[in-house]
């Protein structure tokens, strides 16, 4: 009788703190969001404002605030559909530069005189902005797809590539003691040794990349047109429907957020352990 | 009997630049199957540097090392090196970091099975077996230590290089552990180079202790033999004259005659 109480309000003390925590984390975000779209709607609601309240978006874009997945013409789709097909621009691009960046990165950090000759090159290309490679592409591919993906590559492939090349020029020289006693070759290094211990200082460069390659997209599919989000903003402006374009713009703003964080919780889930103790 | 690890004439020049130092001269050394011997002398002596020429870690400037009247000159796993900090691979576990050593070095030779049975065996020399799912962050310093040793003794080496093995665990945990060496040594008869700064430890573990002169230039000052009988009991040793009388010879050579001059 008395074990049943005690166990009753465990439960209730378990549940008061898991509503505590989750009101803690949500509440304050949710309010501070409110307010804003209060002061937006103060701003931009009289009447002869430039740009749309957020009363006027959700009365205009309303069909694409409610059904990301409609299809009503080949031109007429979802904001979902064109979020999906620029991820999947994204997906292409970002990971063929994790691949080359991670190899590269490997490469060069293993090699101090790689390391001194490459690098002053690579913090040179890495601050021209994305579009500025898009003519160079579109010259070299003559075609928007191919030279939209080229330019996630580009993009996204420095922070990946100078990260790996750090994170194994970290590798303590305890764990390369230990593969010299024990003769690993260059692959079985690469794998065993050098990507585990690497792999927080490359997922940080992942982390920056993904970030960048979403930056980038929505500014080269404005320009080489198509399907996806950046081009529906373009095509929104060119036609005056702004409120779409806000609508669009949380479409990226999110999408954004979640990339990030999955790349992140990927990276956490498996640098678990790899700090060394 | 003929020479099982020789160290023929060996020095050691660091150059940095246009500076150089010269870190050990002429180091004479021969070392018999199944002895342990100790390399002691103060810090900066270059006892670790010597260890690093032995495993092949770093080359020797003039000079060899001859295993079984073969020069070795690059890192084998005929010559294990059981590491001062452990250096575990922290993103494998226990079991894994032992089996990374078994895998590369018997991969050939033994099936799988086998080698299951002998990373198992291997852990169990060092009562580790319990904690082999475990990561090296969640076992204590001492445990590290022991995968440490069962990692080198699970590639059977010819030669267990010692690096001041148990220089960072409190005096219990690493008394546990000479205890676990000595056995180790009892039931394997592996011939060990184990460096330390800790007389007691080196009377109590060793055949033979190399004394260290000071850097720079550090050279082979006197080499003792200790002559106590195997099974050492640590108890029983304290009131013992011999022990006694090692270790005071061993502390005369480090205090009075060679005592470290600059601050430590």
């Amino acid at each position: 009788m008395l074990r049943a109480t005690l166990k009753k309000s465990d439960v209730t003390q378990w549940a008061a703190r898991f509503g505590r925590t989750v009101a803690a984390n949500t509440l304050p975000p949710l309010i501070c969001a409110a307010i804003l779209f209060l002061i937006w709607q103060i701003v931009f609601g009289r009447p002869g404002a430039t740009l749309p309240s957020p009363l006027t978006v959700w009365r205009e874009a309303q069909d694409l605030i409610i059904d990301p997945f409609f299809r009503n013409g080949p031109q007429d789709i979802g904001l979902g559909w064109r979020t999906l097909t620029s991820l999947q621009r994204v997906g292409i691009g970002f990971s063929f530069a994790a691949i080359v960046g991670i190899f590269i990165g490997a490469v060069i950090g293993q090699s101090i005189w790689a390391m001194r000759g490459l690098d002053p090159i690579f913090q040179i290309l890495r601050t021209v902005p994305p579009l500025a490679w898009l003519p160079i592409s579109l010259a070299a591919f003559r075609d928007s797809q191919p030279s939209a993906i080229f330019v996630i590559f580009i993009t996204s492939i420095w922070p990946i590539l100078i990260n790996t090349a750090v994170g194994v020029r970290n590798i303590p020289q305890d764990y390369r003691n230990v593969a010299q006693v024990l003769r690993l070759n260059h692959f079985e290094f690469f794998w065993k040794i050098m990507l585990p211990s690497a792999a927080p200082y490359i997922f940080t460069g992942l982390r920056i990349g993904i970030g960048l390659a979403w930056l980038a997209i929505v500014a080269a599919e404005m320009l080489t047109g198509g399907v996806g989000i950046g081009f529906f903003i373009w095509d929104a402006w060119n036609s005056s429907r702004l409120p779409d374009i806000v609508v669009a713009l949380f479409y990226i703003g999110i999408v954004g957020f979640v990339l990030d964080r999955i790349v992140g919780a990927v990276g956490s889930l498996i640098t678990r352990g790899t700090s060394a103790s | 009997m003929p020479a099982y690890l020789k160290l023929d004439h060996i020095s050691k020049t660091f150059r940095r630049g246009s500076s150089e130092t010269e870190v050990l001269r002429d180091i004479n050394l021969v070392i018999n199957e199944c002895e342990i011997v100790s390399i002691i002398g103060h810090s900066g002596c270059g006892k670790s540097t010597l260890l690093n020429l032995i495993a092949g870690l770093t080359p020797v400037t003039t000079g060899a090392v001859l295993l079984e009247d073969r020069e070795v000159n690059a890192p084998g796993p005929e010559r294990a090196v059981v590491f001062q900090n452990h250096s575990l691979l922290p993103w494998l576990t226990v079991y894994d970091n032992v089996a990374l050593a078994v895998d590369k070095v018997f991969g050939s030779t033994k099936s799988r099975s086998e080698r299951h049975a002998w990373i198992l065996h291997n852990l169990d020399l060092v009562q580790m077996v319990h904690a082999k799912d475990k990561r090296p962050s969640e076992i204590s310093g001492g445990m590290k230590q022991r995968v440490g040793i069962a990692r080198a003794l699970a590639i059977e080496p010819k030669i267990l290089l010692l690096d001041e093995p148990f220089g960072a665990l409190d005096a219990l945990t690493r008394a546990h552990l000479q205890d676990s060496v000595m056995q180790i040594h009892a039931t394997l008869k592996n011939t060990m180079i184990m460096i330390t700064h800790d007389v007691d430890e080196a009377v109590l573990l060793s055949d033979r202790i190399v004394m260290m002169t000071n850097g720079p230039a550090a050279t082979i000052g006197e080499v003792l033999t200790v002559g106590l009988e195997r099974p050492r009991k640590r108890l029983e040793l304290v009131a013992d004259p011999d022990y006694i009388a090692a270790r005071e010879s061993v502390l005369r050579f480090l205090y009075e005659r060679h005592s470290f001059v600059e601050a430590a």
